[in-house]
């Protein structure tokens, strides 16, 4: 009988014990498998495309729901080191109904350099043209066209909210997204809205900005803010991660939030294998001294048992990210906030290891202990032992 | 006949690191359940909890908050003929005309967003049962005061009474009130026209309250408003208008779900497991107590309670773990204005009974399992373990 062979006849001698501490550990992995794929979906970069790096955005110094005049985008475009510049607006409004299975982001733009800006974006350069000749086109993800069944010469109308105006819209284009992050979003004429709008009227909701390289976007972005420091609408201007970050950072503390409950879930853990480990070492009192007497040295005594531990935080730690994995992918189709969790799945992969390795880490920490007792417990002790 | 309590608590002292690791696993699992709980208590209390539901609020049709608002001035004296409005102590009607603008406010380092209302002097009485002057007096119309709220007081420096606040200008602090952890908490008040004009917003309004005498004025002032086509306003009441920013609350509500719900059957594992070792440890005294005449059904009762106990010794350590939490103010946005929404964590009655009945269900689950195994094996096997 080999180590490993008998390392496993071990683990699986209670076979009701060793599947019960699976399961505990398998939930509270599934837990921190799944968060810290969050926490990647939040704040890793690895999706997004080269030119998200080179892109800025600028808006009103105070918040979003204010507008920056629209000719702060002939000045920015004079700044040293600004490629483009185009004015998106957030329109909001309702399609069909106010459901959240009917919502998705619809921005008013500028066709003629919309796609300039974002090269990830690819689209027939026929689709586009037609774009651009049409006032009240629109174009949109072909993933979202996909989910309402549009095809290009589909009559979209969606009704305002936040400004009076019904939006008749005509779909002229499909553009494919060429990197992995989503986008899901529908594009019109922001001169639309501008010209049945009054208040509309010069107003932009924020500016993209490319920049003509990766480290200019520093001091543009310094410069951009400056230039506007004293004007009636003072700017704001940040990449467009963080632009996107500071959209999460509003629901309130995220990191503390993750880490809070990771943590948690990394103690007990910690507790359910020290525990196990521990009941079962204390029934072996005996069988140990006997593989002492036998000739079994300290070292692989104390092996035994952390390998033993080891082999179960492991079947529990794959079993969680997996569990993890099937959360994920029916999270990321839900409605509301999908696509984050499409996001989080992609991460899967990368932070599934980590969370099997903090599990094994754990398992080997509380073994550690209970093991080392075990090893050095004398034999005669041992053999007298009645447990 | 029963098995006595003092059994199982002096099996339970007995293994007590057996129970305490498993108590402490649970006490985990109760501890961000309890956490989650709190926070949650705290943006009901900031959001749901605000508003008067014998206040309605005017806005422009079609806006969805009081920021985007904006309709003219001379719409106010429309608004102050309809009938139902309350009076004031000087015999008018209650209506305050408002506007609501987004200032920011130096925080380590970080600029934060909050909310400065500009209001009419009946816009205190208006809120009079929900706020109270707890320092020095309220903002004099005409001049370029303030006050603000205890915890802008408590989160940002240079906030006291008497201090000089920079609001695109210069604005003297002459009170600090507290508005019982509504939303109001979150803001900073001042006369109407001095903000109007300091933002640049003059000639028109951001929104209007008007105070009606009872609900059922409430809700005819409302559907007024919102029938008439010539003022093309919107009205709603006050607590409706809060009740719809809440979104925020729902994703955090779900993911509490979700955490709660797997740390719980992490932690049903982990008692069977405790219970099933002690179950098997005991095998013996089982039997002993079948042969001294105690039923399966105490055996079963005992041992299913032995676990409860054990489970709300963790709920115990997990809620003591959390009491440091209780009364820390934290923030989230409002998703509407873009401005920071303070509240704070409070360990309620409610919560605990929730974080209570929580661990008793685990351990109730847990336990049920082994406690049969413990009562349908043979006396005589047993014996011979």
């Amino acid at each position: 009988m080999t180590l490993t062979r008998f390392v496993r006849k071990n683990a699986f001698r209670n076979k009701r014990r060793t599947f019960l501490t699976i399961g505990a550990i398998a939930f509270p992995l599934l837990l921190l498998s799944f968060l810290m794929s969050l926490w990647r979906a939040f704040y890793g970069d690895d999706l997004r495309s080269a030119q998200s790096n080179q892109r800025l955005i600028t808006r009103h110094k105070v918040s979003l729901t204010n507008f920056v005049p629209g000719y702060y985008r002939e000045k920015i475009e004079h700044i040293p080191g600004v490629a483009k510049v185009v004015p998106m607006n957030w329109f909001q409004g309702v399609y069909k109904d106010a459901t959240q299975k009917n919502f998705f982001a619809r921005f008013g733009t500028d066709p003629d350099e919309f796609f300039d800006i974002y090269p990830e974006l690819s689209i027939p350069p026929d689709q586009l043209e037609a774009w651009k000749k049409d006032r009240a086109g629109c174009v949109a993800d072909v993933e979202l066209a996909k989910k309402y069944g549009w095809k290009v010469g589909d009559r979209i109308v969606i009704q305002g909210d936040i400004y009076p105006i019904r939006l008749d819209l005509t779909l002229r284009g499909l553009f494919k997204v060429t990197t992995d992050a989503p986008n899901n979003s529908l594009y019109f004429n922001q001169k639309y809205v501008e010209e049945g709008v009054a208040f509309a009227k010069g107003k932009a909701g924020f500016f993209s900005i490319l920049v003509d390289s990766p480290q200019s976007v520093d001091r543009v972005s310094h410069d951009i803010d400056a230039m506007f420091a004293n004007a009636p609408e003072p700017t704001r201007t940040e990449t467009e991660k963080a632009f996107g970050l500071s959209f999460l950072a509003m629901l309130g503390n995220i990191k503390a939030f993750i880490l809070i409950i990771s943590s948690a879930a990394i103690f007990t853990i910690l507790l359910v294998s020290g525990n196990t480990i521990a009941m079962s070492i204390r029934e072996r009192t005996r069988e140990v001294a006997v593989l002492k007497t036998l000739g079994f040295t300290r070292g692989t005594i104390l092996g035994l048992f952390i390998g033993e531990t080891l082999g179960i935080s492991l079947v529990g730690g794959v079993l969680g990210a997996l569990i993890a994995l099937l959360f994920l992918s029916g999270a990321s189709h839900a409605p509301q906030g999908g696509q984050l969790f499409l996001i989080a799945l992609h991460e899967w992969k990368f932070t599934a290891p980590a969370a099997v390795g903090a599990a094994l880490l754990a398992g080997f920490l509380s073994s550690a202990i209970p093991a080392y007792g075990a090893s050095r417990t004398g034999i005669v002790e041992g053999l007298r032992h009645i447990g | 006949m029963a098995i006595p309590i003092s059994y199982n608590i002096r099996n339970m002292i007995l293994r007590k690191r057996l129970t305490l690791m498993t108590a402490l696993g649970i006490a985990l699992t109760v501890t961000t359940t309890v956490f989650l709980m709190m926070l949650l208590a705290g943006m009901r209390k900031a959001f749901v909890s605000s508003g008067d539901p014998l206040n309605v609020l005017v806005l422009r049709k079609g806006s969805t908050s009081e920021l985007t608002g904006g309709f003219t001035l001379d719409k106010l004296p429309i608004l102050k003929q309809l009938p139902g409005i309350a009076t004031d102590s000087h015999g008018q009607p209650m209506v305050s005309g408002e506007w609501v603008v987004v200032v920011t406010l130096p925080r380590n380092g970080t600029e934060v967003n909050v909310t400065l209302r500009g209001m009419e002097q009946d816009g205190i009485e208006i809120r009079r049962n929900h706020v109270k002057l707890v320092e020095g007096r309220w903002f004099a119309p005409g001049q370029r005061e303030v006050v603000v709220s205890r915890s802008i007081h408590g989160r940002y420096p240079n906030t006291n009474v008497g201090d000089t606040m920079d609001l695109k200008g210069p604005w003297k602090i002459v009170g600090i009130f507290d508005g019982g952890g509504s939303a109001y908490d979150s803001e900073i008040w001042s006369d109407l026209n001095q903000v109007a004009g300091q933002f640049n917003r003059q000639g028109a309004l951001g929104s209007a309250y008007l105070r009606a005498t009872n609900a059922v004025a409430a809700d005819a002032l409302k559907h007024r408003v919102v029938d008439d086509q010539q003022l093309q306003l919107d009205g709603m009441l006050e607590t409706e208008y809060y009740d719809k920013q809440t979104s925020n609350g729902g994703g955090i509500r779900l993911m509490g779900y979700i955490v709660a719900f797997t740390m719980a059957i992490g932690s049903i594992f982990a008692a069977a497991n405790t219970m099933y070792a002690a179950v098997a440890y005991r095998s013996r005294e089982i039997a002993t107590l079948r042969v001294i005449g105690f039923r399966r059904g105490s055996i079963v009762t005992s041992f299913i309670f032995e676990s409860v106990l054990l489970a709300l010794l963790g709920a115990a350590i997990g809620i003591l773990l959390m009491l440091p939490f209780n009364g820390m103010s934290t923030s989230t946005s409002n998703q509407v204005t873009f401005s920071e929404v303070v509240f704070t964590m409070q360990i309620t009655l409610s919560v605990v009974i929730t974080a209570v009945i929580f661990a008793i269900f685990m351990g109730l689950i847990g336990g049920v399992a082994p406690a049969w195994g413990a009562a349908r094996r043979e006396i005589l096997a047993a014996l011979r373990d």
